[in-house]
């Protein structure tokens, strides 16, 4: 099957992808930028040579069919794997000795395509554990309830409320984060990861569940983050209403190769993605 | 508006002024009752046995409840608590002479060497999960136990000597041995009150609740929660695994000084495997993360097996039937509901009423 892939030399999507972006980007080096990354997994090679470059707030998609290493790339991008080959530069910095918690503290965040919440907490605990290393104080300030737990605490009150507010779910705070239905969790994710004030947003799958208002809605918020937060996204994402209206650049994998990559119209009338996505004739 | 919101957000904060409260109103119950002579002599004996296990089960509820890691060698800590507390005790007799001085400083002394045990063993035991975590824990605790069996502690004018050999040491004038290697410590001087096992008890709660309501705490239960998410957000997950930790091992060192100080004798194979086990019963009989749940639970069992002296013979029988009893009563899913219901039944006619 891989053999039937033409791999063509690595190509850069262009920065800015499409006029979309603002001029200020153009002559920006991109916020991260990945050289030939690759992952095995023993004998199985599940990422394989992949190069991707990101606008500083630059949308861009990765799409595949089921299996194509997309998550893999997410987990790669975070550490959660190390990498077996190739650099990631996070703006221009080399993330190689990086853990996953010095990767977010270096400007990553994430949402998780299985949630992943603090399903104990509340919803505004989960928020403020996103907002943890923006909370100046230490243990003993804590325990001895010093005037730095009370200042920092009523700051983080407020900015989590604040970032609640994007999708409208300040009156949820005090919920339990496990109890809240399907697509508030999805949604409480993506603001919690905002919360760690990321320059590179990753969502795994963001509308899976979701009915098409509720699509359309997102889209609205996911361009409304970009455009309030000044940060670059990418996303992973199976529906392509979502993929292809808002998104400026798009990757294509499969078995874990890159197969295409550049704009949404480019990549609609990419034969080998119509193969990758249909199936084409055996040659 | 602003005053319901408030109302609204202490949930969590009225469940720990109840624990407060409970704590304080056994305390002054039974001390009145104590000072009126009420009590039986041998519940009179238990007072400062129960705020050391009150303390401890508080301690590994942390560990167990709050960070969601299991310890099978808390006993461990209670036991390094005990002797240096103890040890730290029987040296100061003539330098403090104040009682409740020398019992507070033996208390902190007790908690900064189980403190000190805590990250000697947090540096390798926490890149560990689950079982592994347990299985090094236990063998901490009977390590613990072998090396205190084999230590000889004398104190003369010059200060404080310390073997592993017995007859090594060489004591001056009016010098003395304090510990004793498996004779343990014989002739410990009860400092030990019920004032003071009521004091730690409080001290515990205030630094596990403020904890737990705190930055850091927040971060200790997304480690329990879900670890991945926990690190994705950047939290360090070794600075909070061992945070919970050395606070936990630290208040165990306390309850066993207070524990140490309140008897006559103290030996190491008295905080072994199976008192571990016994404090662990008390996290989960009371509910992991619930302190006020260890509270009781930690109070009660330390007094049932007291209680139940009259069946002599049967004591052990009919402890194990009444553990029994209760976990089926808490956790069995069916009996469990119908109280369940029957407290929504009695609520409703309440609010009928």
């Amino acid at each position: 099957m891989s053999n039937t892939i033409k791999r063509e030399p690595t190509k850069l999507v262009p920065v800015p992808s499409r006029n979309k972006i603002p001029e200020r980007d153009a002559d920006k080096h991109p916020i991260m930028e990945c050289r030939h990354l690759g992952i095995d997994f023993g004998g199985l090679t599940a990422v394989n040579d992949l190069d991707l470059a990101i606008g500083r707030t630059e949308i861009a998609g990765l799409i595949g069919p089921n299996g194509a290493g997309k998550t893999t790339v997410f987990n790669l991008l975070t550490k959660v794997y190390q990498p077996t080959r190739g650099t990631i530069l996070l703006d221009g910095v080399d993330t190689h000795n990086m853990n996953t918690t010095q990767v977010n503290m270096a400007g990553i965040a994430r949402t998780f395509q299985n949630i992943r919440l603090f399903s104990n907490l509340s919803v505004e605990d989960n928020v403020k554990l996103g907002l943890h290393n923006h909370i100046k104080y230490g243990m003993w300030q804590g325990i001895f309830r010093l005037p730095g737990y009370w200042k920092e605490e009523k700051k983080a009150h407020e900015r989590a409320l604040e970032l609640l507010s994007i999708f409208d779910m300040q009156d949820l705070a005090d919920a339990k984060a496990g109890s809240l239905p399907y697509g508030a969790q999805r949604r409480l994710e993506i603001v919690r990861a905002l919360a760690t004030e990321p320059k590179l947003l990753l969502l795994d799958e963001p509308a899976a569940g979701m009915n098409p208002s509720e699509t359309a809605e997102l889209m609205e918020n996911i361009v409304k983050i970009r455009d309030t937060f000044n940060i670059a996204v990418l996303l992973i994402e199976h529906d392509m209403s979502l993929v292809m209206n808002i998104c400026e650049g798009i990757c294509v994998l499969d078995f874990g190769q890159t197969i295409a990559k550049g704009t949404p119209e480019e990549i609609q009338n990419n034969p080998e993605v119509i193969k990758a996505y249909l199936g084409g004739r055996k040659e | 508006m602003k005053n319901n919101r408030k109302l609204r957000l202490t949930k969590t904060s009225r469940t720990n002024f109840l624990t407060y409260l409970m704590v304080i109103v056994a305390f002054v119950v039974l001390n009145s009752m104590s000072n009126a002579g009420m009590l039986k002599s041998a519940l009179q004996g238990q007072l400062v046995p129960i705020c050391a296990y009150v303390t401890m089960a508080l301690a590994l509820n942390l560990t167990v409840g709050v960070l969601g890691e299991l310890s099978l060698g808390h006993a461990g800590f209670m036991s390094v608590g005990a002797f240096a507390g103890a040890v730290a005790a029987s040296a100061m007799r003539d330098a403090v002479a104040a009682e409740p001085v020398r019992l507070a400083i033996a208390l902190v002394i007790g908690a900064a060497f189980a403190a000190l045990a805590g990250v000697l063993v947090g540096i390798p035991v926490l890149r560990l999960n689950g079982d592994y975590l347990a299985i090094v824990t236990l063998a901490f605790g009977e390590i613990i136990k072998s090396i205190i069996n084999n230590l000889y502690i004398g104190v003369d004018a010059r200060g404080l000597h310390a073997s592993f050999v017995q007859n090594t040491i060489a004591l001056g004038d009016g010098g003395r041995m304090i510990l004793s290697g498996p004779m343990g410590i014989p002739g410990v001087t009860k400092i030990s009150t019920f004032t003071a096992g009521f004091i730690l008890i409080m001290v515990t709660l205030v630094v596990i609740f403020n904890l737990v309501n705190s930055r850091s705490g927040r971060a200790i239960m997304a480690l329990r929660d879900n670890r991945i998410a926990a690190e994705s957000v950047g939290i360090n997950v070794t600075k909070y695994k061992m945070m919970a930790f050395v606070t936990s091992a630290a208040l165990a060192g306390a309850a066993g000084a207070l524990f140490a100080l309140g008897q006559n004798t103290i030996i190491a194979s008295k905080f072994d495997f199976n008192q571990s086990i016994l404090i662990l019963v008390f996290v989960v009989l009371g509910g992991q993360g619930r302190m006020w749940g260890s509270i009781i639970a930690a109070a009660a069992l330390t007094v049932l097996p007291e209680l139940l002296r009259e069946f002599a013979d049967y004591r052990m029988l009919v402890y194990a039937i009444v553990l029994i009893l209760v976990m089926l009563l808490t956790n069995n899913p069916t009996l469990k509901g119908f109280f369940e219901g029957l407290a929504a039944k009695v609520k409703k006619s309440e609010k009928g009423a």
